[in-house]
């Protein structure tokens, strides 16, 4: 591993310093965060599609599962590899949006403050039908710890060792970044790229292909990859 | 690595240590030499790798006999009508125009591993200095009594896919109404453990279409076989009373067939049928066994590199070799093919070795948007491949869950046929 360079140090913790579902929200606080929101979401008593899809009834449901709603592609393959909405899902796409759903057409850069994050969650909450979902209510207010650390971010990956385990990847995902079936993984950020591993190998994204192939790969093997990836031709 | 064999002895033994030794191999004649017998899954992708990363470093020599090849996988698609036969067949052209790979369309005759040579049915013999044998398999004479190559016409394999699996289609087609499909399933090991019962799904979808009343026998020597919940789930459900197996418990393990009656006599009890499939038991193409690196039907090799257990130099990908625990699959021989080609790399130029992974998946079509997989990856040990971790997909799965599964399967298709042949 190099020596960090500064502003790499402080994209790696702007980006990982989030991703807590662990803390407790305050709704009403959470109610002002979301008018950042609001843009495009509605919520509450009679909301309705707009630019994106309402928030009623939203935690415990499958992703793109609302009917009448037209998802991106990366959102309906998200919902058909089985990711559903949980305190614990919700707070990672909030967190980061397109680390979680590559393509997702919410273009929203992600709010990493946790607690904001918490709150918001305790906000939408109230929305939903089910009471196992209050976040207050112990035990399912407490999610899994999934941050990526700024360290593991910072690894500087070496393309040559990418090279050779990319060759595991390019059975299925083909390098020219065509995607049928299987979505590409050519020229990703780095930083997208090692989120996305990582949501894999803590089983936050659903799919058992991925999770097997991203369990076993250790933070430099999934730095070395991203870093083969982003510049391939 | 220019040194040849009098410099490199000059230098003395202190650098030596600090130069891969194999570099040896190259001397007397420039460049080092890979030969590779088989253009499947395992040998294109072992020489696509091997030229593609070296640069022309390394002469790299591809005999296989056909110009165009038909992948085994997906031809079952083909007779339940999802493909096209030319949608699964490729040609070595890129291979030779992108990578400067020697393709030479002729048969392996025989591998002489004092000289290492190969010799070419046409007369010619090729040197090399690491050989890579990927020859699929070959069928036990005898395994199905009253069954040879020579009657494959009147009752087919079509476990080597193009012509064989053209004539088992057509003659599906053309079964009188009601009639009978019967299969002869392998014993363990074979050649992609679920194609036999995907094949079997994709007979039953193609005549549950024209020949609705058609029924479907199998016979099978072994108890359990490949996602077979997942198989018995899917033909209870799409072709229900259309499928009946005879498993060992009852006499599914004594059979044999009389070619001329269009017969099946399953532990005494003979069956007229219009088609009979008849897949026999296995073993390493026939090349590895005049090469001398089999025991047995299979070749054993180090999960490390691939290479022989009878011989540093030969290394044995996919079906034929015996590495432990992954299944004879196509996905497999193209993950060992890149172990090897490192490995093989490493040893003729000195590039970087790193250590072997390996990894499968294999998708099976049930029927028309109903896709299943099964996966797994694995390590190298000092005793085999070894499985690391798992998974496979699970009953009761709903729709939308198997039709991407199976468009998963087709961009996997697309993935691996790219990865071997462009």
């Amino acid at each position: 591993m190099r020596p960090l360079l500064p502003a790499l140090t402080l994209a790696a913790l702007i980006v990982a310093g989030g991703t807590r579902a662990d803390l407790i929200g305050d709704a009403e606080k959470g109610a002002r965060h979301f008018n950042a929101c609001t843009g495009c979401h509605e919520v509450g008593n009679g909301a309705e599609d707009r630019i994106g899809p309402h928030l009623n009834s939203l935690f415990g449901r499958r992703a793109a599962a609302h009917e009448g709603y037209r998802y991106s592609a990366s959102m309906e393959r998200a919902g058909i590899d089985g990711l559903t909405w949980t305190l614990e899902t919700l707070d990672a796409y909030i967190a980061n949006p397109r680390a979680l759903v590559s393509k997702t057409r919410m273009s929203y850069r992600g709010l990493k403050d946790d607690q904001a994050r918490a709150d918001l969650l305790a906000f939408l909450r109230q929305f939903s039908d089910n009471p196992a979902n209050i976040p207050e209510a112990a035990p399912t207010a407490i999610g899994t710890d999934h941050s990526v650390a700024p360290e593991i971010l910072a690894i500087q990956g070496d393309p040559d060792y990418g090279e050779y385990l990319s060759s595991e990847c390019v059975s299925c995902h083909r390098a020219d970044g065509s995607a049928e079936g299987i979505p590409s993984i050519t020229r990703w950020p780095e930083q997208d790229f090692v989120v996305a591993m990582h949501a894999y190998k803590e089983k936050l994204r659903p799919h058992p292909v991925m999770q097997m192939m991203a369990g076993r790969l250790s933070n430099e093997e999934i730095a070395a990859l991203a870093a083969y990836f982003k510049d391939l031709e | 690595m220019t040194l040849n064999r009098r410099k490199f002895i000059a230098v003395g033994t202190a650098a030596a240590a600090t130069l891969s030794a194999p570099a040896l191999l190259a001397d007397g004649h420039g460049k080092p030499r890979v030969v590779v017998i088989g253009g499947g899954s395992g040998g294109a992708t072992a020489a696509r790798y091997i030229a593609r990363d070296n640069k022309g470093e390394i002469d790299v020599t591809l005999v296989e006999p056909t110009r165009s090849y038909f992948t085994c996988y997906f031809s079952n698609l083909y007779i339940g009508g999802f493909t096209d036969l030319e949608d699964i067949s490729h040609t070595y052209g890129t291979l030779a125009a992108k990578y400067g790979i020697n393709v030479v369309h002729d048969w392996a005759v025989d591998v002489d591993r004092d000289s290492k040579t190969v010799s070419l049915a046409g007369g010619a013999v090729l040197p090399y200095d690491k050989l890579i044998l990927s020859p699929g398999i070959d069928f036990v004479e005898d395994a199905v009594p009253g069954w040879s190559v020579t009657e494959q016409n009147k009752m087919p394999h079509a476990y080597k896919a193009g012509s064989q699996s053209e004539l088992l289609k057509a003659q599906i087609m053309a079964m009188p109404e009601g009639g009978r499909f019967a299969m002869v399933a392998p014993p363990n090991p074979y050649r992609c453990p679920p194609g036999p019962y995907e094949r079997i799904s994709m007979v039953a979808h193609v005549l549950s279409q024209v020949n609705p009343t058609a029924k479907i026998l199998v016979a099978d020597p072994k108890p359990k076989f490949s996602k077979q919940a997942l198989f018995e789930e899917g033909w209870q459900r799409h072709y229900s009373g259309m499928i009946e197996r005879i498993g060992p418990d009852f006499g599914g393990e004594n059979v044999s067939v009389d070619p001329e009656a269009m017969t099946i006599d399953i532990d005494g009890m003979v069956e007229q049928v219009d088609v009979c499939n008849v897949i026999p038991a296995q073993k390493a193409g026939r090349i590895a066994d005049m090469a001398g690196v089999t025991e047995g039907n299979w070749a054993p090799v180090n999960a490390a590199d691939m290479s022989s257990k009878m011989d540093p130099d030969v290394h044995v990908l996919g079906d034929a070799a015996a590495q432990g625990d992954m299944p004879k699959s196509g996905f497999a021989a193209n993950s060992q093919a890149k172990v090897c080609a490192m490995a093989v790399r490493g040893a003729l130029t000195g590039s970087k070795v790193f250590p072997a992974k390996f990894t499968n998946t294999c998708w099976s079509l049930i029927a028309e948007d109903d896709g299943v997989k099964v996966g797994a990856t694995y390590e190298a040990t000092e005793e085999k491949i070894a499985k690391v971790d798992g998974f496979i997909s699970q009953t009761g799965e709903d729709a939308a869950t198997r039709k991407a599964t199976y468009e998963e399967s087709v961009g996997w298709y697309s993935g691996i046929t790219t990865d071997m042949f462009s």
